[in-house]
């Protein structure tokens, strides 16, 4: 049985903000269908107390001083952006009509 | 003998002399380039002019002014770095025309200790590959055979440290895209234990797991590399508050005493014999000197590449959310709305790996299947974390080899995602247990490629997995042999 459907990757690629052509659908479904049955091997090993390691430093709330300091110049922000309009980003319209 | 051939030390010495100067260095990287990388595509960007004001800059700084511990040396950096007013792609058509406004931690400290930037290194984009076919630009060539793919994802990395296009270069190492590319590329990779370089301005992929590291030709540069680049940074909040020691003068080439576990999972099936050869000969070579090995086993090895892959594509799907066309990058024109422009900005501008690997953690990170597959694989990190503290209880390292083969040829494992991973069985669980690893040249296979020797230590250890590996160097001569281009 195949763990990951083409409905699940039309799903999953929605979340991911992907539009995936036909073509890539189809790859996918069958590649991450291999990798996620690949990935049923951890199922082997009993986790059950056992704590997830997210990070291998022990860390905890890395704070910094509440000092105010120069920022970024507005110009230098913008830089890089495709479009932008009185100091601000200029994106497509967010509400329709 | 050309002059990169030399040490970072002998440079220095002919730089003091008045031998050479730094235009002069610089002049000869650029040629080198110019001369060779046509069959390489070990760069994306050639910063020409900022390194040549760069090199008369310094050229005129007399005598005592030359303190810096780079002073005067041509590196290139990995594309997935920040620089100031130099493209940063990351070897990525979502980034092609990016132009940072700050540098990255370690290019400023560079910067400081007076190396010269000449230009931008090519990668796996968004550093996710064992091959550098992935890149948005051209897939890097191995300098030892142009058929053969260098490794990655710091691939251009390795190929011009190799080719002797800069003296050094930068790479960042996720799962082993350092030490894998300098096994078959056969120069010297070192990742750093997590948190001991700061990842500021490294552009992230999997951020518990990145770590940014030096290549070079041989272990002693390496070390010098490293102290510059190691060290706390108030910019980076996974940065480690540790003391840097001298690196370069624990290079002592004393290994006597030192206790070597040499896991079986290493040396085993699915390693290429020539490989395992290799690796043994220069365990002798360290028993020679002192040093005493024994077998002994990591029992979570096969559950690696799994727990890796769930948790490396789980944080980069995260990681690459930032990707929307609105602030920076390449933004897809022609879009009805926004959602239509973050999608097919995103759709455009990322290439196949990596939307498989923001798939792959999107589905790993959803509601339903995050404890079936996310939580899971943490968990086994602890596991396999724990087969490494244990060790470290009896043993000053661990050595076996970086990779399971040597290189192959490009376009051999394209198709088929599953079996390129599975080539990174041996530099993974470094990532995943977040201590530090070197691989250095322990010869070549029939092919004439490069075998690459992986030296594990504990956390903060480099000093430790730098003298073994230098000792070793100083009694090989695997390191001086060069391409031929």
């Amino acid at each position: 049985m195949s763990t990951i459907s083409k409905q699940e990757v039309e799903h999953v690629a929605r979340l991911a903000r992907l539009n995936l052509t036909e073509e890539e659908k189809e790859q996918f479904t069958k590649q991450l269908d291999s990798i996620l049955n690949f990935a049923q091997k951890l199922n082997e090993l009993d986790t059950d107390n056992v704590e997830p390691t997210s990070h291998v430093l022990p860390l905890v709330n890395v704070m910094r001083d509440d000092v105010p300091h120069e920022s970024l110049p507005v110009e230098e922000a913008l830089k890089n952006t495709a479009e932008h309009q009185d100091g601000q980003v200029k994106v497509p319209s967010v509400l329709e009509e | 003998m050309s002059v990169f051939d030399l040490r970072i030390r002998e440079i220095h010495q002919q730089l003091r002399n008045k031998q050479l100067s730094v235009s002069e260095l610089v002049d000869a990287s650029l040629q080198r380039i110019k001369e060779v990388d046509g069959q390489l595509n070990a760069f994306i960007t050639l910063d020409e002019e900022g390194a040549l004001d760069r090199a008369r800059q310094l050229d005129n700084l007399a005598g005592e002014d030359e303190t810096g511990l780079l002073f005067g040396l041509p590196m290139g950096i990995k594309d997935n770095m920040s620089t100031k007013g130099v493209k940063t792609t990351c070897a990525s058509k979502i980034l092609a025309n990016f132009v940072p406004v700050y540098n990255a931690t370690v290019v400023d400290k560079l910067n400081e200790a007076q190396a010269v930037m000449v230009g931008k290194l090519n990668m796996d984009e968004f550093a996710m590959g064992s091959s550098n076919e992935n890149s948005a630009f051209a897939p890097v060539r191995n300098p030892w055979n142009t058929d053969y793919v260098p490794g990655g994802s710091s691939g251009g990395s390795a190929a011009s440290v190799a080719a002797g296009e800069v003296y050094f270069a930068l790479g960042s190492d996720t799962g082993g895209s350092i030490r894998q590319p300098a096994a078959f590329c056969g120069v010297v990779g070192l990742k750093p234990t997590y948190g001991l370089v700061s990842r500021f301005g490294l552009v992230a992929f999997a951020s518990s797991l990145d770590q940014i590291g030096p290549v070079t030709k041989n272990v002693e540069d390496a070390a010098y590399v490293l102290q510059v680049i190691a060290g706390y940074d108030k910019h980076d909040s996974t940065s480690a508050k540790v003391d840097v020691p001298d690196y370069v003068s624990a290079l002592t080439d004393d290994v006597s005493g030192l206790k070597i576990a040499v896991p079986k999972e290493y040396m085993g099936e699915g390693i290429d014999p020539e490989v395992r050869e290799k690796v043994l000969e220069a365990l002798n070579v360290l028993e020679s000197l002192g040093a005493t090995w024994e077998e002994v086993s990591l029992p979570h090895s096969d559950y690696v590449i799994p727990a890796y892959y769930i948790i490396a594509s789980s944080e980069a799907s995260s990681n690459l959310a930032r990707y929307d066309g609105v602030r920076y990058g390449v933004r897809a024109d022609q879009a009805e709305n926004l959602l239509d422009m973050y999608k097919e900005t995103r759709s455009q501008g990322f290439g196949a790996e990596v939307k498989r690997r923001i798939m792959l953690g999107t589905y790993s990170l959803s509601s339903g299947y995050y404890d079936a597959y996310y939580k899971k694989a943490q968990q086994v990190r602890t596991l396999i974390k724990q087969d490494f503290e244990q060790l470290f209880e009896t043993y000053d390292v661990i050595v076996g080899p970086t990779t399971p083969t040597t290189a192959w040829k490009i376009g051999e494992k394209v198709d088929d995602p599953l079996t390129m991973y599975v080539e990174d069985i041996l530099t993974c669980p470094v990532n995943l247990a977040g201590v530090p690893a070197i691989s250095v040249p322990c010869g070549f296979d029939s092919k004439g490629l490069p075998v690459g020797l992986q030296i594990i230590g504990k956390a903060f250890a480099e000093s430790t997995i730098l003298r073994v590996a230098h000792a070793y160097e100083q009694h090989t001569e695997h390191h001086q042999a060069r391409p031929q281009l």
